[in-house]
C-alpha cells in the first residue's frame, strides 16, 4: 500500500517536473532548430526539425562573413575574466578583514558595503559617465571592468564573509603561533579553503557581466569595443529581416553560456547547497 | 655621435611631419550600418582615387543608440572626425555645445537648395554646421505579381486605395496591407508622414503649424487620422504585435500586397524579395487637385570641433558636395536621394519611380521636425503614440487630434 | 600592552572600498545631487567650463510627481512596476517552491537533469530571450495558434504582447519563465539544509509529505523566502533590459509596459528625435532609489523581525 502511494507520488512529481522542463526548453529548441533552416521554412514550419529540403547553413556563413567574432569574444572574455579576478581578490580580502578583525566601525563598514546589494549602480549612470569621462575611460574596456567590479563587490563580500566566519578558529591560531603573518595566513591558508564559495561568487559575478547590455551600450558602444551580446544585438539590428542570420547569431551567442554552465554547474550546486544561503 | 643623433631626430620628426601632413586618417561616425558596404566598397575608394593619402574609416553605431552615444563620445572627446548629422535639433544641440564647427566657409555649398541647408542651420540661418547629404521619401510599395494576379490597377485617391484593399481582402489569399502597430514609429512615419502632406497641403500646412495658424484639431488632421484608422481593417490578424521587421518579412516573403514604405527600404527589399515590386505615390484625398510628397532631409555630415585632421576633413566634406559623390551615393544606396542640385542618373527602377513623383507633386518635410519638435513632450513621440492608438482602436481620431494639439500647446506659445 | 597599528586591516579593506566608493557610492549620491539642478536641453546657455547646470531645489521632484506631463509617466511606471513585482512574487515564488520541494525529495531520480535544465534560462542573455519570445508570440509565426489549435482552442489566440490589457502580464510571465531557476535554487539549498532529525521526528509523528512540507519545512525556510522576495523586489524595480528587448523604448502599447527602468532610460538618454534630459533623468533615478530603499527598510524592520521567530 505504502509503495503504491509512493509510486503515484513519483509519477506526479515526474510529470510536473517534466512539463516544466519542456516549457523551459521549448524556446531553446525553436532557436537552435530554426537556425539550421532556410528562410521560407523558418517562416512556414517553425516547429519542425530541419529536414533534408529545409536544411541550410546560410545564416551561419552570412554571419561569419560579416561579424568579427574574434574581437567580440576577446572583449567579452577580457572584461569578464579581469572583473572576476578583481572581484574575487578584493572581495575576499575585504570579507576577511570584516569577519576576522575587530575594529572600530566594523559593523558600519559592513553595512556600507552591503548597501550596494540593494542599490543598483545603473541608477548612477549619469555620474558614472562623468567620472569615467574625466578619467578618459569612456569607450575603453577598462571603464567596463571598473564599473562591473564595483557593482559585483557588495554581493561577493557578503557571501564570502558568511563563509569566512565558519573557518575554524584553531587553524588560524595555530598558524599565527607558527609565526605566519596576516598576509600569508590569508593568501596561503584561508583562500585555498574557500574554493567552493569562490565558485559561487564566480557564477554570480560572471553571468550578469557576460550578459549585460546596459554598460557596453552607454560606455563602449563604438565598433571594436562591443561585447559579444552587444555585438549580436547590433548585428541583429542590421539584419532584422534576415531570419537565417538572426537565428544563427542568437544560437552562436547562446553557446558560450551553455559551455560555461556545463563547466560550472556542479561547482555551483555544491557550494550553494553547502550553506551559503541559510 | 652627435651627427647620428641629429639625423635620428630629423628622421623621427619627419615621420611625424609626414604623418600629419600627408597621411591623415578620418573617422566617420554614422548610424547607417546598412550602408557600410556601399561606403567601404564604392564611396571611399572613389574618394581615394582623387585623394590617395587620406585614409577614411566608416564607423557605425546602431540607430537607436546613435544620438545617446554620440553625446557621450563628444563630451568624452572620443568621437571621430566627421559626425553624421541627424536633421534639426539633435545636431543643432551639438553645434550649440561647441562640438561641431561652423561650415560657412566651405566651398561647394551652392550646390544645395535652401531647404536642404535649413535642416542643419541655426534658427537665424547665420551658421551651417553639417553638409547636407540625402533625403528619404514615402509612398507605397506593391507586389506586382499579386496586382497582376488579382487584376488590380494602381490607386490614386483615397477611395480608390480602399477599393483596392477591399478587392485584395475579398480574394483572401494575401494580407492587403503589411504594417503593424508594435513599433509605433513605423505607423507614424509610414502612415501619418506618408499620406499626411496630402491632407495638410505640404509646406503650407507645415508652416501653418509652426506659426500657429493651424491646429492639430483642425478637420483635416481628424480626417487624416480617420483615414489611417481604416487601415486596421486590412492589416494582418494580431497586427498589434506585428513589429516593423515582421511587416518587412510579410511583404518580402510575398504574403502581402501593399507595404506603406520609406524609400530607404528599396535597397534591402531588392536583395530579399524574389518577386517584382514597384511603388506608387501617397494617395490623395478625393477631389484634391494638387499632390504632395514628403521628401525629408534625413542625413548630413558635420565636422567635430575636436578633430585633429580638420584640413583633410574639409577636403572630404567639399568632395561630398560634388556631382561625383552625389551620383555614386544615389546608385550605391538607392532610396537615399542626394540633396544636391546636380542632375544625377539613377539606375534603380524603384528609386527612379520615387524620383519621378517630384515632377508632378510638391515636396515638403516631416511636419514634426522643425521648431515644433524641440519641446516636452516631444511631438514625434506623441504622434507615434497617437497614430498607433488610433489604429488599434483605443483612441478615436478626435481624441488623437486633441491629444496632439494639447501636447504642443503645453510648451509652444503660438498654440497656447 | 600597546599593539602595533593594524596596517594589514587597511590593506585588506582598501582596494574594495576604494573601487566601491568611487564607482558606486559616489555616482549614486552624485545622481541625487544632479536631481536638484536643471539645464537647458538645447545647450545654448552652456559653455563647457562653468555654470552647466543651475540649482532648482526640489523643483524637479515637484515636476515629476505633480506636473501632469511627467507625473502621468511616473505614476504609470510605478503602478506597472508594482504590478510586475506582485506577479513575480505570486507566481514565481510558488513555482520555485514547488519544484524545489519535489527536487529535494530523496527518492526522486534525474534530479540533476531537471535542476540543470530548469536553471538554464536564467543564464541566457535578455537579448536572446526577448527576441525569441517576440517571435513566438508574433501573429505571423503562428506558434500559439498552432499549439492552441492542437487542443482545439485556436479561438483563444490574441496578440497578447500588443494589447494594452495583456502586454504587461505577458512580459511578466516571460521574465518569470526566465528567472524561476533562481528561487528554485535558493529554496532547494535551504530545504537541503534542514537537519534530518527534524524531519525524522515529524515522520514518527505520522505526518505525510504534504503536511510535513506545509507545517515543518516551509516555516523553517521562511527566511529564505523573505530574502527571495526582497531580492525580487530590488531586481524588479531595476528591470529594463527585457522591456527594451521586447517592446523598445516606448514600452508600448501606450506605455502599458513602462517600468521605472525604461522611463529612466528614455528620460536620461532621449530617444530618436527627443533630446536626453540628464537632470530629470537623475530625478527619476533618485525616485527609484527612494522606492527601493523604502521597500528594503520595510522588509528589514517589519518582515524580517517577525519571521526570525520561526528560525531554528
Amino acid at each position: 500500500m505504502r509503495s503504491y502511494q509512493e509510486k503515484i507520488n513519483q509519477l506526479i512529481m515526474h510529470s510536473v517536473l517534466l512539463l516544466y522542463t519542456l516549457i523551459c526548453m521549448f524556446p531553446v529548441y525553436l532557436l537552435l532548430s530554426n537556425s539550421f533552416k532556410k528562410r521560407k521554412a523558418i517562416f512556414k514550419e517553425p516547429l519542425s526539425l530541419p529536414s533534408e529540403e529545409t536544411f541550410s547553413l546560410t545564416g551561419f556563413t552570412k554571419m561569419f562573413s560579416r561579424v568579427d567574432f574574434g574581437i567580440f569574444f576577446y572583449n567579452s572574455i577580457t572584461v569578464t575574466l579581469i572583473t572576476l579576478f578583481l572581484v574575487l581578490l578584493f572581495g575576499a580580502m575585504a570579507a576577511w578583514a570584516l569577519s576576522e578583525y575587530k575594529f572600530k566601525g566594523n559593523t558600519m563598514l559592513g553595512l556600507y558595503l552591503a548597501f550596494g546589494i540593494m542599490m543598483p549602480i545603473k541608477l548612477g549612470t549619469v555620474s558614472v559617465l562623468q567620472v569615467l569621462n574625466s578619467m578618459g575611460l569612456v569607450n575603453t574596456l577598462t571603464g567596463l571592468i571598473v564599473v562591473y567590479t564595483a557593482q559585483s563587490l557588495p554581493l561577493a563580500i557578503w557571501i564570502l564573509s558568511e563563509f569566512m566566519k565558519q573557518v575554524n578558529n584553531e587553524l588560524k591560531e595555530a598558524a599565527r603561533c607558527d609565526g605566519v603573518n596576516e598576509y600569508q595566513l590569508f593568501f596561503y591558508i584561508i583562500l585555498p579553503l574557500l574554493r567552493p564559495p569562490l565558485a559561487t561568487v564566480a557564477v554570480f559575478t560572471m553571468v550578469p557581466v557576460w550578459n549585460d547590455i546596459w554598460w557596453p551600450l552607454v560606455l563602449a558602444p563604438s565598433s571594436g569595443k562591443q561585447t559579444v551580446i552587444l555585438g549580436m544585438q547590433q548585428y541583429i539590428g542590421q539584419y532584422v529581416t534576415n531570419w537565417n542570420a538572426v537565428f544563427a547569431s542568437l544560437s552562436t551567442a547562446l553557446i558560450p553560456i551553455l559551455i560555461f554552465y556545463i563547466i560550472f554547474s556542479k561547482q555551483l550546486i555544491r557550494s550553494i547547497t553547502s550553506g551559503a544561503v541559510k | 655621435m652627435r651627427k647620428f643623433i641629429s639625423i635620428t631626430l630629423i628622421s623621427i620628426s619627419s615621420i611625424f611631419l609626414f604623418n600629419t601632413a600627408y597621411a591623415g586618417k578620418l573617422v566617420i561616425e554614422s548610424w547607417r550600418n546598412d550602408d557600410a558596404d556601399a561606403w567601404n566598397n564604392a564611396i571611399i575608394p572613389a574618394f581615394n582615387a582623387k585623394y590617395p593619402d587620406i585614409e577614411v574609416i566608416f564607423q557605425t553605431t546602431i540607430p537607436v543608440q546613435y544620438a545617446g552615444s554620440m553625446n557621450a563620445k563628444l563630451e568624452g572627446g572620443t568621437a571621430g572626425d566627421l559626425i553624421t548629422c541627424i536633421p534639426f535639433d539633435q545636431s543643432l544641440k551639438l553645434f550649440n555645445r561647441g562640438w561641431l564647427d561652423s561650415l560657412n566657409s566651405l566651398g561647394g555649398l551652392d550646390n544645395y537648395p535652401q531647404v536642404a541647408k535649413d535642416a542643419w542651420s541655426t534658427d537665424d540661418g547665420s551658421d551651417l554646421f553639417c553638409v547636407p547629404m540625402a533625403s528619404v521619401s514615402h509612398g507605397f510599395m506593391y507586389n506586382k505579381e499579386i496586382f497582376a494576379e488579382l487584376g488590380l490597377s494602381i490607386p490614386k485617391t483615397e477611395s480608390e486605395f480602399f477599393a483596392t484593399l477591399d478587392k485584395i481582402k475579398d480574394d483572401g489569399n494575401y494580407t492587403p496591407l503589411a504594417i503593424g502597430t508594435a513599433d509605433t514609429w513605423a505607423t507614424a512615419i509610414m502612415g501619418w508622414q506618408n499620406v499626411g502632406p496630402n491632407y495638410w497641403a505640404g509646406e503650407k500646412g507645415r508652416k501653418a503649424i509652426i506659426t500657429g495658424d493651424e491646429k492639430f484639431t483642425d478637420q483635416h488632421y481628424v480626417d487624416l487620422l480617420t483615414s489611417l484608422q481604416r487601415w486596421s481593417n486590412y492589416m494582418a490578424d494580431g497586427y498589434q504585435t506585428q513589429t516593423y521587421p515582421d511587416s518587412q518579412n510579410l511583404f518580402t516573403l510575398g504574403m502581402a500586397a501593399i507595404y506603406p514604405t520609406g524609400s530607404w527600404e528599396i535597397f534591402t527589399f531588392s536583395q530579399n524579395a524574389d518577386f517584382e515590386f514597384s511603388a506608387f505615390p501617397p494617395y490623395t484625398q478625393d477631389g484634391q487637385a494638387d499632390c504632395y510628397i514628403d521628401d525629408h532631409t534625413d542625413i548630413g555630415i558635420g565636422l567635430n570641433s575636436a578633430s585633429t585632421n580638420k584640413e583633410e576633413a574639409k577636403i572630404f566634406l567639399e568632395w561630398l558636395t560634388s556631382a561625383e559623390f552625389a551620383e555614386i551615393f544615389a546608385n550605391e544606396v538607392p532610396g537615399f536621394f542626394p540633396l544636391h542640385t546636380h542632375s544625377i542618373n539613377v539606375n534603380d527602377p524603384v528609386a527612379k519611380e520615387f524620383i519621378s513623383w517630384k515632377d508632378t507633386c510638391d515636396t515638403t518635410i516631416r511636419n514634426s521636425s522643425h521648431i515644433v519638435g524641440r519641446g516636452e513632450p516631444n511631438l514625434d513621440g506623441v504622434i507615434y503614440e497617437v497614430v498607433s492608438s488610433v489604429i488599434n482602436g483605443t483612441m478615436t481620431p478626435e481624441e488623437g487630434a486633441a491629444k496632439t494639439e494639447a501636447s504642443l500647446a503645453n510648451w509652444y506659445e503660438p498654440h497656447q | 600592552m600597546k599593539k602595533k597599528f593594524p596596517y594589514h586591516i587597511i590593506v585588506f579593506l582598501f582596494p574594495a572600498c576604494f573601487i566601491y566608493t568611487i564607482f558606486m557610492i559616489f555616482p549614486l549620491f552624485d545622481t541625487l545631487r544632479i536631481s536638484f539642478y536643471t539645464q537647458d536641453l538645447m545647450g545654448s546657455n552652456l559653455d563647457n567650463t562653468t555654470g552647466v547646470r543651475t540649482f532648482t531645489g526640489i523643483n524637479n521632484y515637484r515636476i515629476l510627481f505633480f506636473d501632469e506631463l511627467w507625473s502621468y509617466h511616473f505614476w504609470n511606471a510605478l503602478k506597472n512596476n508594482t504590478y510586475f513585482f506582485i506577479l513575480h512574487v505570486s507566481i514565481q515564488t510558488p513555482i520555485g517552491l514547488l519544484i524545489a520541494a519535489f527536487l529535494s525529495s530523496k527518492e526522486l531520480k534525474f534530479k540533476g537533469t531537471y535542476r540543470t535544465l530548469i536553471f538554464l534560462p536564467a543564464m541566457m542573455s535578455i537579448v536572446i530571450v526577448g527576441y525569441i519570445f517576440n517571435l513566438i508570440l508574433s501573429n505571423l509565426w503562428g506558434i500559439p495558434q498552432t499549439l492552441l489549435g492542437a487542443v482545439g482552442l485556436e479561438n483563444l489566440y490574441q496578440p497578447w504582447l500588443g494589447l494594452k490589457e495583456t502586454a504587461l502580464i505577458t512580459i511578466s510571465l516571460i521574465s518569470i519563465w526566465q528567472f524561476v531557476g533562481i528561487p528554485m535554487m535558493l529554496f532547494y539549498a535551504a530545504l537541503l539544509n534542514i537537519p534530518d532529525e527534524v524531519l525524522e521526528a515529524s515522520k514518527i509523528d505520522g505526518s505525510n509529505g504534504i503536511t510535513t512540507f506545509w507545517y515543518i519545512k516551509l516555516p523553517l525556510i521562511m527566511p529564505t523566502v523573505g530574502l527571495m522576495v526582497i531580492l525580487t523586489y530590488v531586481g524588479n524595480f531595476n528591470a529594463f533590459d527585457l522591456i527594451f528587448a521586447i517592446r523598445g523604448l516606448y514600452a508600448g502599447p501606450e506605455f502599458s509596459t513602462d517600468l521605472m527602468g525604461t522611463f529612466f532610460y528614455r528620460t536620461f538618454f532621449g530617444f530618436q528625435h527627443q533630446l536626453g534630459n540628464p537632470t530629470m533623468g537623475a530625478t527619476v533615478a533618485s525616485a527609484t532609489f527612494g522606492i527601493i530603499l523604502i521597500g528594503v527598510l520595510l522588509y528589514l524592520f517589519a518582515f524580517q523581525k517577525r519571521i526570525t521567530r520561526y528560525q531554528y
